[in-house]
């Protein structure tokens, strides 16, 4: 599944052993997506990698973070894997949504590339419906977060002291059995999928997500990435965090072409 | 969501991800939808039949892999037709193998005898210089489809040395630029190469936001 780059590290330069694995789910507003864009065009990382699958929609463009006429011309595909060694960070990028009952397959490649590339935990950013929100989720932050139980052993307290909120469990039948407690993610893609075969599997997993709509995502993907940055610190946070983080040039454009004047 | 009217309808989500995938996990999958399953994948299998030199037919290739040195792809009723008008004739070039395809949008068969209005995927050689391929594909190869395409058609070449060349049109106004594409001089060309390419191209390369889909992305 996994295809490294020929380059000049050779696979010396591949060993994520211990490293932290960074991923998006493809979710309601491509939240996910775009903060895990943000990640890499503000840290400047560097592609090692991408993964053959025929479980994604087949995309390909130029260098989605070239900043000038030399690296633009780089291709682009649509699951492509970034590192910075020295902060021991890995991070996959998925640029279109899966094709029909090819979501299950990808999700058990991803985990077994996982498991033996020996990533010491993975991050999954993603995000839920906003419209889903029970009355209390209505009020305070619109953030929560989901740990395997390996991780909670490793970081839940550090999650206390952030004072982050633990995504909530709905009743299986709600009005009829409120005793049962279920996860249900509407909207987030593969995120319930990942983290329950994670928590099976015994993978160190945590999910970042966020209550958002589709509309224009750009302030959600900030949010989610200030709060990543609470926890891993991958740029200093300053008062006005916002501006710290790097806006990739494929953003121009999002939301169609200019006008024409004969409009007017 | 709700509308003007005060109904409520479910926004579409540009994740792509319906809740009825989500809810299939929830419920095992039975063996008659396995089987049904099995069924439409059979369906939608894609078929590669080449012509050898004995003029039979073979689907296989794994055994021998034929030399390519240099293969064009047009993918779309206006880059086959293009390759109709001015490459393609009956002295210079061979038919040498057909894909057989179903999806919802078309079929395809296994005759060679194609109109230009047909859906059709035709392989074709350059009969001075057998290692020059040349593939007209006017049928819609569905997103499932794009990668057995892939695999089944370069599986039978040798990659060594191979230069690959996909002709492909898109609307304009698909065309994501700073201005309006009403003002835009169109027809444009905007070409897109990996970095092994050494050759002059003659015309600018896509830009960023702009991306390319289907198969000549696959």
């Amino acid at each position: 599944m996994f295809v490294p780059c020929d380059r000049d590290g050779g696979s010396a330069s591949l060993d994520f052993k211990g490293f932290t694995l960074l991923m998006p789910a493809v979710s309601v507003g491509n939240v996910g997506q775009l903060a895990i864009d943000l990640v890499i065009s503000t840290l400047n990382m560097t592609k090692v990698g991408y993964f053959y699958t025929d479980c994604l929609v087949p995309m390909v463009g130029n260098n989605p973070y070239a900043t000038a006429e030399d690296n633009s011309v780089e291709l682009s595909i649509n699951a492509e894997v970034y590192s910075v060694p020295s902060k021991k960070l890995v991070v996959l990028q998925i640029r279109s949504p899966f094709i029909k009952n090819k979501y299950r397959p990808f999700c058990e490649t991803l985990l077994s590339w996982v498991k033996s590339s020996k990533c010491a935990r993975v991050i999954v950013l993603s995000s839920s419906h906003a419209y889903q929100r029970d009355d209390e989720q209505l009020l305070g932050t619109p953030l929560r977060y989901l740990l395997t139980p390996d991780l909670e052993k490793a970081v839940g307290g550090l999650m206390q002291e952030l004072n982050w909120k633990e995504m909530e469990k709905v009743a299986a039948y709600p009005g009829i059995n409120d005793t049962e407690k279920v996860l249900r993610i509407p909207g987030g893609g593969i995120t319930k999928l990942l983290f329950t075969e994670s928590c099976s599997k015994g993978i160190q997993m945590a999910v970042l997500l966020k209550f958002c709509s589709e509309g224009d995502n750009i302030p959600d993907a900030f949010a989610l990435v200030n709060y990543l940055n609470e926890w891993l610190h991958l740029i200093k946070s300053e008062v006005n965090t916002s501006s710290q983080w790097k806006i990739p040039s494929s953003w121009r454009l999002l939301f169609g072409n200019g006008l024409p004047p004969a409009l007017f | 969501m709700a509308t003007f009217f005060g109904e409520v309808v479910v926004a579409p989500s540009r994740a792509g991800v319906d809740d009825e995938e989500s809810a299939e996990e929830a419920g095992e999958e039975t063996p008659e939808d396995r089987e049904i399953r099995r069924e439409l994948e059979k369906k939608r299998e894609i078929d590669v039949l080449w012509t050898l030199k004995s003029g039979a037919s073979t689907e296989s290739c794994s055994a021998e892999q034929f030399a390519c040195s240099k293969f064009i792809v047009a993918i779309g009723h206006n880059a086959a037709a293009f390759l109709s008008s001015f490459i393609l004739d009956s002295v210079c070039w061979e038919v040498v193998g057909v894909v057989k395809l179903w999806n919802e949008w078309c079929r395809t068969s296994n005759t060679t005898n194609v109109l230009p209005t047909d859906s059709f995927c035709l392989f074709y050689r350059l009969i001075s210089d057998p290692t020059v391929l040349l593939c007209q594909c006017s049928c819609y190869v569905a997103e499932d489809q794009q990668f057995q395409w892939l695999e089944k058609v370069f599986g039978c070449m040798q990659k060594e040395g191979l230069q690959v060349t996909i002709l492909s049109t898109c609307p304009v106004a698909d065309y994501k630029t700073q201005e309006s594409t009403l003002t835009l001089p169109s027809p444009f060309l905007k070409a897109l190469k990996t970095k092994e390419f050494k050759e002059q191209i003659c015309c600018s390369l896509l830009e960023q936001p702009n991306i390319v889909r289907d198969l000549p992305a696959a």
